[in-house]
Order: structure tokens, then C-alpha cells, then sequence
């Protein structure tokens, strides 16, 4: 019997297999931020060790930085001591850094990328469970949480019990308008927060083909939401052209070499996933969520469910918690629930073509009165390239603020968060309780859905800007 | 890391399910840079609520949480793990955990052992009838164990074989692979040449 992708890059990194035990996995590829390592840096002081492959070992700062200002040291003392603890911990261990102010400075998922060090069939790990943007590539990658992060350090492996494998194909072409976002959302909703869980996702199909690398990212990005250990893309022309010009792609010879590797990294005709799932993407419509986790979703021409649609008891609680907590009436439709801020930005669309799409949309218009808009690049690079198009004056002419790079208001550790009863439209990952801050409301949407929406004010889809304008007589 | 092998403690009836990280420790604790102390972010946003379960000082010894299914989703910050910790929880039981979260709890001694829905239940009416009443987590026979007579309530949980001998033996995972270190060698010493790396030599 054949092998799928996910089995075989699990077996090209087993260090030690016996029975009865977990797998020892090698790890090619391990990142690291200010938030989840000072610990582990300090168990290693603490124990005596050393980094064992810093050449494996990538840093960057990004959930604490400020997005304003982030040319001066930071404020909040709190936030400045644990950057400043990376910095120097990166130079006792002879880690390489990228530090605010450096152009590869950014939110770990968009660098790793950016620089060509996420290639294809790796074993890829971080302490941020959005790691899992890594699979686009065709790589195993995952969160994980700090005591592994001091493990990997200290022995560039991970004890690792083999994970399910499953497939989700996506058949058809995604209709004009909707996004991978969209799909995976849309996915989430059908198959709840937990049901990934225990599987590495292969996502195929036709659809998954046509998508370009920064949308497979999205994809990937998000598997953790619905409780899956990773998600993963099988590399193709798509993805070698997206790293051959890579500053740390392989050159010459050794990129044929690893190009006719990666070639081998697709899941056998004869192979059998543990479980398969299909969709139509003619199905999937511009999505939103309206609960507080990501699996609470609706299509945007929809309505806010009820309680009682849900047959399952504790589903039921779960969604009268959430129309409390974010303050909404069943049968409301979405597309007049009110938005105060809308953010784009984040590991699942910060990158560059998710800011060229938002101008897009948001050209020639105005951000709505009494709503704001962030714009955060996922990089100091996204950044510098979004400015050489000119995109940051579309979102200023439109009134949006153009920031720095970093997580920012994607989970709010840093001054940009939501007022309590705030309530946003994001382009993040994550719709729980308090994320973006305490008391804050957020509905989870497509880089599109977000930038129609600051224009309106209200939920909404690029196709209601072109409608408005029409009836009130052009413009 | 400290043996595990049973513990019997207050029980408390979280009675929610899909309690996120960011509802165990809100992102605006994991500034800091220490393992310990981190209690005062546990639940935090919930703490204000005078119903809120940890405020009725029945259970201000709790110790063994028993929560909704999918207990522990979202993000990988370890800082939930030792929220629960510093505040004094021994054991969760669940129907369902959030992956990393549990792997997180096994390396760092906190015991997830995961029961049916129905348990869950029993558990949490049991609780709430009896508030302070204590519950018993034994990692050596699997088994989770309240109240007595007629209408106790005995039943095994899941927990993988590997990450209850660990726990048993109170062992350190770097200290087991550290055994390893020829093999990492020799796999190392196979790795092709054009494999990514950060730091050229
Ligand atoms: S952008 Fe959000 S999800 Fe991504 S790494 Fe930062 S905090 Fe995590």
C-alpha cells in the first residue's frame, strides 16, 4: 500500500522508533518569538545545556511589539523586558534574531516564508499554534508549547505519537469573490472546533490547487481551529516557483536536487487516509463567524442563528453564550450587524497579496464614519513592499491606519486592542472570548469581507459597495 | 518533575465547554518571563463574576477542575498549564482536550485524563450537590472516583501509555532523549546537503 504525504515526510525525520513509545522526530526548522521561549531558555541555563543546532533556529519579535512607534524603545516596560530577555537570549545561545527595526522582522509565520526557509517536506515547529501555516509548503508543521520548545533546543528533536491522517478535497473552482478564508471557515463551521483533532489534514482537490502559496498559507493557518495537530498542501510548480527566488531557497545544483525530492512529497494513488472528507466549492460563500470560537459561522447573506437550531445540548449553551457575549439577536441578518474597527492583518492575512486585495476594494472609497480601520503588515518586508506599490497611501487617502509589522490586534498583547463591547470584523484567526481584548467582539472575515465592511460600516461584501454606489446614482 | 500517582483533592464543576486558552490565561499575562505566578491570570475574565465557580469559597481548595468537553483549545502558550498549576490544580477531567494543551500538561506534570460526557455530568451534579466534596484522580489504576455508597461514581479515564509512565516515574523528557544522542547524531550525519538553514558556516 502507498504512503500519503503526510506519512511520508513523517518517516523521512524518525530518528528512533519503538514500540510502545512515541516517534523521535528530527527537527529541520524551529522558530522561535519573545512570548513562549524565555522559560525554555532558562530550563537550558538552568540544566547547563546548550542549543544544539542554532544553524535550525530562527527568532523574530512580533506578538509584543508596538505597531506605532516602533522606531523607539517600547513602552510598556512589562513588553520591553520580554523583548529585550529574546535579544539577549538569542545572543547567549548564538541564535539568529530579527529584531524590530530589521526588514525581516515580522510575525514568525510570514518571515519563515518570506525567506525561503519554509520549503517542502520539512518537520517545522514554534511555539504558536498557527505553525500549522508551515503545511502549505508540504511540510509537517506544528505548535507546540513551551517545555517542547526547550526540548527542541536542546536536542533539535520531539518525542511525537503518530497522528492520524486525513484528507479534505475541495472539488470545483471557489466562485468569484469567495476566498480561501471563506473555505476554511466555512469548513470549521461544518466540522466544529474539535473536529480535526488527532489528524494531520492533507487538504486537495482542485480547489486547494488553484490557490496561490499566500492562500494555501491561510488554509494551513487555520487547521488548528478546528482542532486538527497540522494541515498540509502537497508542493507543486506552484510552490517552487513561489521559493526559487527565495534569498534562503537551495541555488544551482542543490535546487535541482531538492526539487526532485520535493517532487516525490504527494500522497500515493493507492493510499488510505483514516478518514476523508469532500466538498463542492461551488458551495462556499463569503463567510463570517458570529459566535466565539471559530467554528460558530454563517454565510454572510445569512441571518444569526438561533439556540435552537442546534440539536446537540451542549452546541445549544454554547451558542446562547456566545449571542450574550457578543451581544447579537437571533434572526438579525449579518449583513446589518454594526462594526466599530476592522483589522486586516495577521499571520492568516498579513502577507502581500492580502493587503493589494484590500486596497483593492477599499480604493476610491472612504473608511466609514464611526468605524475604524488597521491595516498591519504581517512583515517590516510586506511593509516596505506594500509601500513601493503605493498601497499605504490607498489606505490612508481612505482613512485607514497603516502601522508597523506584528500580531497586533490578531490577540491584542500589545497597545492595539478592542474596547470592551467593541466589536470588529477581522482578518484573524481567532473569535474567542476577550481575544482582542477584554470584552471585545470579534466576527472573523476574508481580507474582501473586511475591507467592504470598513466602507459600509456594517458587514459586507465588496459586491454591496458596486450596489450602493449604483443606486445612489454612481460614483 | 514530581510523581504522579493519585491525588485526591476538592473538585470543581467548570460547567462550560470550549474553554479556550485565552479563557484560561488572557494573552495580557504572558508577558512575563518567570514560570510561576501566574495565577492571578486564571480565568480571569471570569473571576469578577461572583457566581463564577472559583469565587464560592467551597472550592477555594480545588484542586482536581472538572470541565466541558474541549477544555484547553486555541494557543500553544504552556502559561495555561501552569495557570492551572500555580493556582493548585493537580488534574483536569474532560470529555475532549485541545491537543497541544494536553501534550503541554504531560510535560509539565499536570494530569488531563479524559472521560465520557456522561461522567462529566455525573461528576458536576455530584459537585454541585456537595460543594468542597473531594474527588480522586488515580493515575496507577485509571480511574476517577467520587462520593460514596450507592451513588458513587467510579469510572476509568484515557490517558496514553507513554505520557502516564512519565508521569509516574516523574520523568524529564530531555533527560530520556539526551539517551538518544547517538541516533540524533547519525541522522544528522545523513541529512542532505540542501536542507534550509539560518546560520551558514
Ligand atoms: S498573528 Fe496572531 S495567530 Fe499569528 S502568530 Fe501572531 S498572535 Fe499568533
Amino acid at each position: 500500500m502507498g504512503k500519503t504525504l503526510s506519512e511520508k515526510v513523517w518517516d523521512e525525520h524518525v530518528v528512533r522508533s519503538v514500540e510502545g513509545e512515541p516517534d523521535l522526530l528530527f527537527i529541520d526548522l524551529h522558530l522561535i518569538h519573545e512570548v513562549t521561549s524565555p522559560q525554555a531558555f532558562d530550563g537550558l541555563r538552568i540544566a547547563g545545556r546548550q542549543v544544539r543546532r542554532p544553524d535550525l533556529t530562527l527568532a523574530t519579535e512580533d506578538h509584543n511589539v508596538p505597531t506605532l512607534d516602533w522606531d523607539k524603545p517600547i513602552a510598556d516596560p512589562v513588553s520591553r523586558t520580554q523583548v529585550e530577555t529574546l535579544r539577549r537570549n538569542c545572543e547567549e545561545f548564538g541564535v539568529r534574531l530579527h529584531p524590530l527595526g530589521d526588514i525581516e522582522q515580522g510575525i514568525v509565520h510570514v518571515v519563515g516564508p518570506q525567506l525561503g526557509l519554509t520549503q517542502p517536506g520539512m518537520t517545522i515547529v514554534c511555539g504558536d499554534s498557527h505553525t500549522s501555516t508551515h503545511g502549505a509548503f508540504g511540510s509537517i508543521a506544528h505548535g507546540i508549547g513551551t517545555s517542547e520548545v526547550e526540548h527542541v533546543l536542546a536536542t533539535q528533536t520531539l518525542p511525537q505519537a503518530r497522528p492520524k491522517t486525513m484528507a479534505v478535497t475541495v472539488n470545483g473552482t471557489l466562485p468569484d469573490g469567495v476566498t480561501a478564508k471563506d473555505l476554511i471557515l466555512y469548513l470549521i463551521t461544518q466540522e466544529g472546533t474539535g473536529g480535526g483533532q488527532g489528524y494531520i489534514v492533507e487538504y486537495r482537490g482542485q480547489a486547494i490547487r488553484e490557490l496561490s502559496m499566500e492562500a494555501r498559507m491561510t488554509v494551513c493557518n487555520m487547521s488548528i481551529e478546528w482542532g486538527a495537530k497540522a494541515g498540509m498542501i502537497a508542493p507543486d510548480e506552484v510552490t517552487f516557483a513561489y521559493l526559487e527566488d527565495k534569498p534562503e531557497a537551495p541555488k544551482g545544483a542543490e535546487w535541482d536536487a531538492a526539487v526532485a525530492h520535493w517532487k516525490t512529497l504527494v500522497s500515493d494513488d493507492d493510499a488510505e487516509f483514516d478518514k476523508e472528507i469532500v466538498i463542492d466549492a461551488a458551495d462556499i460563500t463569503p463567510w463570517v463567524t458570529w459566535g466565539t470560537n471559530p467554528g460558530q459561522g454563517a454565510p454572510l447573506g445569512g441571518t444569526v442563528p438561533s439556540p435552537a437550531d442546534f440539536e446537540d445540548a451542549i452546541d445549544k449553551v454554547a451558542a446562547e453564550n456566545a449571542l450574550r457575549y457578543m451581544d447579537l439577536e437571533a434572526g438579525t441578518p449579518l449583513r446589518e450587524v454594526t462594526i466599530d474597527t476592522v483589522f486586516v492583518g495577521s499571520c492568516t492575512n498579513g502577507r502581500l497579496e492580502d493587503l493589494r486585495e484590500a486596497a483593492s476594494v477599499i480604493k476610491g472609497h472612504k473608511v466609514a464614519d464611526g468605524t475604524r480601520m488597521l491595516v498591519v503588515p504581517g512583515s517590516a518586508r510586506v511593509r516596505l513592499e506594500a509601500e513601493a506599490e503605493g498601497l499605504d497611501l490607498v489606505f490612508k487617502e481612505a482613512g485607514a491606519e497603516w502601522r508597523g509589522a506584528g500580531c497586533s490586534m490578531c490577540l491584542g498583547m500589545n497597545p492595539d486592542t478592542l474596547a470592551p463591547g467593541e466589536r470588529s470584523a477581522s482578518t484573524s484567526n481567532r473569535n474567542f472570548e476577550g481575544r482582542q481584548g477584554k470584552g471585545g467582539r470579534t466576527h472573523l472575515v476574508s481580507v474582501p469581507v473586511a475591507a467592504a465592511t470598513a466602507v459600509r460600516g456594517t458587514l459586507s461584501t465588496p459586491a454591496d459597495l458596486v450596489s450602493t454606489s449604483s443606486t445612489n446614482g454612481g460614483n | 518533575m514530581e510523581k504522579f500517582t493519585s491525588h485526591t483533592g476538592v473538585g470543581v464543576p467548570l460547567r462550560r465547554s470550549d474553554v479556550d486558552t485565552d479563557q484560561i490565561i488572557p494573552a495580557e499575562y504572558l508577558k512575563r518571563v518567570t514560570r510561576s505566578g501566574f495565577e492571578d491570570g486564571l480565568f480571569s475574565a471570569w473571576r469578577n463574576d461572583p457566581t463564577f465557580v472559583l469565587n464560592n469559597p467551597a472550592y477555594a481548595e480545588g484542586s482536581v477542575l472538572i470541565a466541558g468537553p474541549n477544555f484547553g483549545t486555541g494557543s500553544s502558550r504552556e502559561h495555561a498549564v501552569w495557570a492551572l498549576q500555580n493556582y493548585g490544580f493537580k488534574a483536569v477531567i474532560s470529555p475532549r482536550f485541545g491537543d497541544i494543551f494536553r501534550g503541554n500538561s504531560g510535560k509539565a506534570g499536570l494530569l488531563t485524563g479524559k472521560v465520557d460526557e456522561k461522567v462529566v455530568q455525573r461528576l458536576w451534579d455530584y459537585l454541585d450537590e456537595n460543594p468542597g466534596a473531594t474527588v480522586t484522580v488515580d493515575l496507577e489504576s485509571r480511574t476517577v472516583r467520587a462520593g460514596e455508597g450507592p451513588d458513587a461514581i467510579e469510572d476509568s479515564f484515557d490517558i496514553d501509555d507513554y505520557t502516564r509512565w512519565r508521569l509516574l516515574e516523574g520523568l524529564d523528557d530531555i533527560g530520556i532523549t539526551l539517551g538518544h544522542e547517538a541516533d540524533i547524531a547519525s541522522y544528522e550525519a545523513n541529512r542532505p546537503s540542501w536542507k534550509a538553514v539560518t546560520i551558514r558556516g
